[in-house]
């Protein structure tokens, strides 16, 4: 799928054009300034790019957006309302999603397993008594899911036996149940390799394209690849935005992230 | 999704050997052992819950038990002529309610913690609700508690005879076995199991981690408060010595020597603490019992350390690499 097909096949959902608005958002550890004063806006069904050195704060921003750890300042606004002060459970609850830098699954269940939990934590019947059925929606969905990250094969595994490359995949398909409205990847070609790194950009090229993402990546390629628009941060502040062709080329970005060079 | 058996040919041949045991057994080994085991298993049974599927190792299972223990004692009859004297049925439910009530309040309390200081805040709460049973005289009649607190005639059946004992016990405890074994494998328990796993990756898939560690703490505490009951109709009487911390601590023991990886565990670890408590006086003086007791829990601890349900998947299974609960 071209860019531009891409694109025009997305349109916004949810009464708001924006899916993210960040509002001087900050977040200090003690004396430590992590985000200082963090401002921009994700539209519907864009895929946004973040770039930055080791340190520059991204993996805090998205903590700071989920409520991992919450903003010390400023406010987050998710498709219209409202989000600084709800509880992470509640953010998951209207649509938000995201996937960590390092593999946060269950390992001792099976993929399935993991995908079933994905499913029912944004569906009723978190506390039902009753057995999951093999018939019944959410295990179904955890199923269609196990086969779109292309890990129907092995949906009955413990997830300790996946390869590093099967629980990137894993946890994007975690991040895709129920209806997720933004994900946030943070850095999921990591370890990957070259192979899996080219099924990564097709999966979230054929992502649908009413759903947003912002994405960490260190691998450039694979960024720029996916997305529509680049934020770059330095320091915990946001130091550039625009296009991918622009941030290529952007002799100050190359300067503090690329190491003087093109890639 | 992978599905066990609740009643497998191993589990029906175990329940017909324990319905036939009256036949064999003298009423010694009836209550003293039987019915002593199946109340022990009970009220483990919450803690394997609590600590092998929500990683929340609690002290105060035997406080929550004590609770309703001294509820039968003050709202039904005892020698002390200080009951209530409610009406039994009413007696039992008020018990049950007080102490799930009491032991979900530990849980309110104890969720904002994790690993060792759960068991710092569980332990201070047994420990606090030991002195103050002792020292309060208004409601729980201080140091000497309650005693006459007797087993009820139902239907016919005398529960102060042995062999009935004995079946009440059973009963309770097969109903609790297969309650839990049915959980933990439900979609709660399998969310039970992942946010011991990991409750950072719970909450970002839209669970109320603390909720779901409360509900365990409440289920938890219904069983703790069947044992509690058990416990004054086998004993005749309550103090504060069966809530101290020696006995809150020999539920811990229980749990850890049968194994936290399956519900059977409880059972298991509680059979052979009853086993040990009480024969390891005929293998050593008087004085020194207690070393036998340790020295028993420190070999099977030494040698599995995922107690003996774990030695039993070495065993048997090999495949199985954990005698972790997740994947049963």
């Amino acid at each position: 799928m071209s860019h531009d097909t891409r694109q025009m096949d997305r349109h916004p959902i949810g009464g708001s054009s924006f899916a993210l608005e960040l509002a001087d958002v900050g977040r200090k550890f003690g004396s430590l300034v992590a985000l200082e004063d963090i401002s921009f806006s994700v539209r519907a069904g864009e895929r946004r790019a973040v770039l930055g050195a080791n340190g520059a704060g991204k993996t805090t921003l998205f903590n700071a957006i989920t409520g991992d750890f919450p903003p010390t300042s400023g406010r987050i606004v998710f498709f219209g309302e409202d989000i600084t002060h709800l509880a992470v459970h509640n953010r998951i609850r209207r649509g938000l999603r995201r996937t960590y830098q390092k593999s946060l699954l269950f390992g001792g269940l099976s993929v399935l397993d993991n995908l079933y939990l994905a499913v029912r934590g944004v569906m009723d019947g978190r506390f039902s008594p009753q057995r999951p059925r093999p018939d019944d929606i959410a295990s179904t969905r955890a199923r269609d899911l196990a086969r779109f990250v292309h890990l129907g094969e092995r949906a009955d595994m413990p997830v300790g036996d996946l390869s590093h490359g099967q629980q990137r995949q894993l946890e994007i398909g975690m991040a895709m149940a129920g209806a997720p409205r933004l994900i946030l990847l943070d850095e999921p070609a990591a370890g990957l390799s070259p192979a899996e790194r080219t099924q990564l950009v097709e999966m979230l090229n054929g992502l649908p394209g009413h759903i947003t993402f912002v994405i960490i990546e260190h691998d450039l390629d694979v960024a720029l690849k996916v997305s529509d628009k680049v934020t770059v941060m330095n320091n915990g502040q946001l130091f550039r935005e625009g296009t991918p062709d622009e941030i290529r080329n952007d002799q100050d970005v190359q300067a503090i992230y690329l190491g003087g060079g093109t890639r | 999704m992978k599905r066990t058996d609740l009643i497998s040919p191993a589990v029906i041949i175990t329940a017909l050997l324990l319905a036939a045991f009256p036949l064999l057994a003298n009423a010694f080994w009836l209550v003293q052992i039987g019915a002593q085991t199946f109340i022990y298993g009970i009220i483990a049974l919450g803690l394997i819950l609590l600590a092998g599927y929500g990683g929340m190792v609690s002290l105060a299972q035997m406080s929550v038990a004590g609770l309703a223990g001294y509820s039968m004692a003050i709202f039904g009859l005892n020698s002390a002529g200080l009951g209530l004297g409610w009406p039994l049925p009413v007696v039992i439910i008020t018990a049950i309610i007080l102490a799930t009530i009491f032991g979900t309040l530990i849980g309110v309390l104890s969720v904002r913690t994790e690993g060792i200081y759960t068991i710092m805040i569980t332990l201070a709460v047994a420990t606090g609700f030991f002195y103050f049973t002792r020292q309060n005289y208004a409601i729980f009649n201080g140091f000497t508690g309650f005693a006459g607190i007797k087993a009820p005639v139902i239907g016919g059946y005398d529960l102060r005879n042995p062999v009935w004992f004995y079946y009440l016990c059973l009963i309770f405890a097969a109903f609790s076995y297969l309650a839990i074994t049915h959980l933990v494998r439900s979609t709660f328990g399998v969310a039970l199991q992942g946010v011991r796993d990991n409750a950072r990756r719970m909450e970002a898939l839209g669970f109320h981690v603390k909720a779901h560690r409360i509900t365990a703490y409440a289920i938890a505490s219904v069983l703790a408060a069947i044992g509690g009951i058990l416990t004054v109709w086998m004993n005749d009487r309550i103090d504060p010595s069966s809530i101290g911390v020696g006995p809150a601590i020999d539920i811990l023991i229980i749990a850890v020597i049968g194994g936290l990886g399956h519900p059977v565990g409880a059972f298991i670890g509680a059979l052979i603490f009853t086993l040990v408590d009480n024969f390891a006086i005929d293998l050593i003086d008087r004085e020194r019992f207690n070393t036998v007791i340790g020295a028993v829990f420190l070999f099977i601890v030494l040698f599995s350390p995922d107690g003996v349900i774990g030695w039993w998947r070495r065993l048997f299974k090999p495949g199985s690499s954990s005698a972790r609960a997740s994947s049963q």
